[in-house]
């Protein structure tokens, strides 16, 4: 008995521990955003900020220039629910007509979808970038949401894995109810896959809400800029030691990510564990 | 017939939005990245012919090239095995009856949600300065502190370090690929007296082998692609003396700040080719070491 709760206490020291170590760096970076900016490093030991203070927040938060940290937050948002807008629209129709119809050419498209899922974005990156420019919308976030509406190779997969686990009886009782094709979609898949779609869009943000490549090739003028785009100037402004508003401004983009983790935990678990999207 | 075209018709109604896309979005910019290759072409002016140049000068004359595909496969291939192996090994050890595992496992993925955001290559940026935190952490073991900014083999491996942090989705899906294995192998290998270490290379090991091509397979290509950590931690620069200047970073640095965009089209030619030969490498080598299940195995 003895041994056995001695056992078990070295286990949880052991994983506690060394999740402790592991994120670190984490806290570290949210205590440093309460401390003077001269004394992040002078005290870099310690986590506790002396004295407690605020101000890099607000310093953070009035941002560089003439737009506020507000104007990154709200232009990121407006990015992510296109973007989140398009997946969910394109993405569901796609993977029900994939999983569920039948149609000559039906593999072959499918066999292209799952090649487009290797594809480096390097490939097309500049022969996309010159087609933008070419209709002149270079400075927009239409080269960055447009795509957006016609599907996305991860999330048709993970959507038409999901439909093929739905008996197909529900669709034949449907059809005998008097059910057109875009009914079933409507009323028996679209229902059923919320949980898939809950992932779809838990992925979708976590990936648009990070994005900065994108935004660096396309968006030149600060109004337009997204959170990722406002650290990055941060950073390349960097003044001698304005550590502080960097820091606080780092963990303020980090909290809408945390947030919806810690609501949807499940959905990015299972996501994960059984489609092997990437976190 | 008539009930034919009208199910073709649906089919292509639903996917018509991809098949459009992919029309535009991708196939297109292929076929233009495929030509531009072959091209000298700054964005101004029409695209000029030249033939092979452009690969001739990656292989010939352009040392910055070699060198930057160099650390980039250094990176994969001592990034990715290092981020497997914690996942493995953090799974197995996650992989008990315990109450506090899923707290554990929410702990451990922390780091693989936010670390592809710009605010942890910040931080990452910041806890390997000169007086950042591992610096002081080295000294207090007795350990010289190390500039990672000044030595172009530290910074490398400083991306290295921040790309086995985040383990955690790896650690998810060998996790769920733990849990499917039947608990009466284990049984079964106790009884005949069999020791961890027979079990968890007799078992674990070939169960498992599935989940570890994918995991291999995915992470090699993600982990070549990588672009957000040398762009932030370096600047933007790929520094220090190219250190951290990744295969991504240097394809858009000729793209997008030399215009260099036949040149750049050619790099990207070049890391597809790499990326597949890769992938069929461990494709290929699959075939004696992963163990299916369906085929009868043993």
């Amino acid at each position: 008995m003895q041994a056995k709760y001695i056992k078990k206490i070295i286990y949880h020291l052991i994983v506690g521990c060394f999740a402790i170590l592991l994120l670190y760096p984490v806290i570290w970076l949210i205590m440093s955003s309460f401390k003077q900016s001269e004394k992040i490093f002078a005290t870099a030991e310690s986590l506790i900020p002396q004295p407690f203070i605020l101000s890099n927040y607000a310093q953070g938060w009035a941002g560089f220039g003439d737009y506020g940290f507000d104007t990154y937050i709200l232009n990121t948002f407006i990015f992510v629910i296109l973007v989140l807008i398009g997946h969910l629209i394109s993405c569901s129709l796609i993977a029900f007509g994939f999983a569920r119809l039948k149609f000559a050419g039906r593999s072959f498209w499918f066999a292209i979808m799952i090649l487009t899922l290797m594809l480096p974005y390097e490939v097309v990156m500049i022969p996309q970038y010159i087609i933008f420019a070419q209709l002149d919308w270079l400075n927009s976030l239409k080269p960055l949401v447009v795509p957006a509406y016609f599907g996305h190779p991860f999330f048709i997969f993970l959507l038409v894995q999901f439909i093929r686990t739905i008996p197909r009886e529900l669709d034949e009782a449907a059809i005998i109810d008097g059910c057109n094709t875009f009914g079933i979609y409507r009323r028996i898949i679209l229902p059923l896959i919320v949980p898939a779609l809950a992932t779809t869009s838990i992925f979708t943000f976590y990936w648009t809400w990070d994005n900065l490549l994108g935004p660096v090739l396309y968006l030149n003028s600060p109004s337009k800029y997204t959170v990722s785009m406002a650290l990055n100037m941060f950073l390349s402004n960097e003044t001698v030691s304005n550590w502080g508003a960097m820091f606080a401004m780092s963990v303020v983009s980090l909290i809408p990510v945390f947030i919806i983790f810690f609501i949807f935990q499940r959905y990015v678990v299972d996501g994960i564990s059984t489609s092997g999207l990437k976190g | 017939m008539q009930t034919h075209m009208k199910q073709n018709l649906w089919g292509y109604l639903f996917i018509g939005p991809f098949i459009i896309g992919f029309l535009a979005f991708t196939i297109i910019p292929i076929i233009a990245s495929f030509y531009f290759s072959f091209t000298s072409y700054d964005l101004f002016n029409a695209p000029r012919w030249i033939g092979f140049e452009n690969f001739k000068k990656m292989f010939t004359s352009d040392p910055r090239y070699l060198h930057s595909l160099k650390i980039t496969f250094i990176y994969v291939f001592a990034g990715v095995p290092l981020r497997l192996l914690f996942a493995l090994v953090v799974a197995m050890l996650l992989n008990t009856a315990s109450r506090a595992v899923g707290l554990y496992r929410t702990l451990y993925y922390l780091p693989s949600l936010i670390g592809g955001s710009v605010a942890v290559a910040i931080m990452w940026r910041q806890i390997f300065g000169d007086d950042g935190i591992v610096n002081l952490a080295l000294m207090t073991m007795g350990i010289d502190p190390v500039r990672w900014f000044g030595n172009p083999t530290a910074a490398l491996w400083m991306l290295i370090f921040l790309s086995v942090w985040q383990f955690g989705s790896s650690m998810l899906i060998f996790l769920a690929g733990l849990k499917s294995i039947p608990q009466s192998y284990y049984e079964a290998a106790s009884v005949d007296g069999a020791s961890f270490f027979q079990k968890f290379f007799n078992i674990t090991i070939p169960m498992l082998s599935p989940v570890i091509l994918f995991n291999a397979v995915m992470q090699t290509i993600a982990a070549f692609m990588t672009f957000v950590p040398a762009y932030i931690i370096s600047k933007g620069t790929g520094g220090p003396l190219d250190g951290t200047l990744l295969y991504s970073l240097y394809l858009f640095k000729q793209g997008f700040e030399f215009f260099h965009m036949g040149y750049a089209s050619a790099m990207a030619w070049v890391m597809l080719v790499i990326i597949g030969i890769l992938t069929s490498l461990i494709f290929f080598s699959s075939k004696y070491w992963v163990h299916y299940e369906s085929e009868g195995g043993r």
